[in-house]
């Protein structure tokens, strides 16, 4: 096999990653019992799948104009994935918009009762 | 004089993502970033969160590789979940206090608990240095105890990447403090 065909496999398998853990998340979105489970869902297993794509598309085109750009997609992804993910969990948790049946312990409201 | 260094270190990292952006280097890109940067701050300046530590590229490199592991494994397992049987997955909201009590630092171990699958973090004590972690998919106590585990060793690990010499210190005062106490009683 040729450098070329290994790279092309290589990148595919990325590719194929990266969708699968997409639609992962998905079917997590629609399947989670409440919105705090799905918060994870829709911020989690996206962050590797996109990597995953964005490291097979870098395989497949190969320059630096594009790879450069790639980079920063994936970097500014690491950065504001968890502040979206924390604005929305925080508003839900204080909006009591969860399942508190579904929590095995909650020391959040116990610290709220008696800071 | 810190406030210089903060600065200047804002500046370059500004116009490395400047010249990322235009994928190519030229002095022009390099010049129309430095502007640029300087623009940024002047107008947008940015709040006092000063860097104290120092990088060490052994602890760097372990950061790295434990979170990528930890991103694949997370991952895969909450793709399970989400492809899985009719199961409804239980979750906690636990706290975790850090030993380690700066803003950057609590920033840094937020960041990287909330990247990591099946972790969220669903409010913080900024003052206290707690995060409330909300967890997904647990059994009973002995994945809570799992995991306030996991979220102390990832503090350990960051602070021993690019912590201070004083935060290393805070650091392995906390370890052989945790080592002596009982279990049940630490948080």
């Amino acid at each position: 096999m040729t450098v070329t065909a290994v790279l092309d496999v290589v990148a595919g398998v990325c590719l194929l990653g990266g969708a699968l853990l997409s639609l992962a998340a998905g079917v997590g979105l629609l399947r989670f019992p409440d919105l705090l489970s799905r918060m994870h869902a829709a911020t989690k297993p996206q962050v590797l799948g996109l990597l995953l794509i964005l490291a097979g598309t870098a395989i497949r085109l190969g320059t630096a104009v594009d790879i450069t750009t790639l980079v920063l997609v994936g970097a500014f992804q690491l950065v504001t994935a968890p502040v979206a993910a924390h604005m929305v969990g925080r508003t839900a948790y204080r909006a009591g918009l969860f399942r508190r049946d579904l929590l095995l312990t909650d020391e959040l409201a116990a610290d709220r009762r008696n800071p | 004089m810190v406030r210089g260094r903060d600065r200047l270190l804002a500046i370059v990292a500004l116009t490395v993502v400047w010249m990322l952006l235009w994928g190519v280097f030229s002095w022009v890109t390099l010049l129309g970033g430095l502007l640029v940067s300087m623009l940024v701050l002047t107008v947008f300046p940015l709040p006092p969160v000063t860097f104290a530590g120092r990088l060490r590229p052994g602890g760097l490199l372990r950061v790295a590789i434990r979170f990528l592991t930890d991103l694949v494994v997370a991952s895969s397992q909450l793709a399970w979940t989400a492809f899985g049987g009719r199961r409804v997955p239980h979750s906690a909201v636990l706290a975790v206090r850090l030993s380690v009590r700066s803003d950057l630092h609590l920033t840094l171990c937020a960041e990287a608990v909330s990247l990591v699958p099946g972790s969220l973090i669903v409010d913080m004590d900024r003052a206290a240095g707690i995060l409330y972690v909300h967890v997904f998919d647990v059994t009973g106590p002995a994945d809570i105890d799992q995991f306030r585990r996991d979220v102390r060793d990832l503090e350990e690990r960051i602070v021993r990447a690019v912590g201070s010499d004083a935060e290393i210190k805070l650091i392995n005062e906390a370890a052989t403090a945790g080592s002596t106490s009982t279990v049940g009683g630490s948080r």
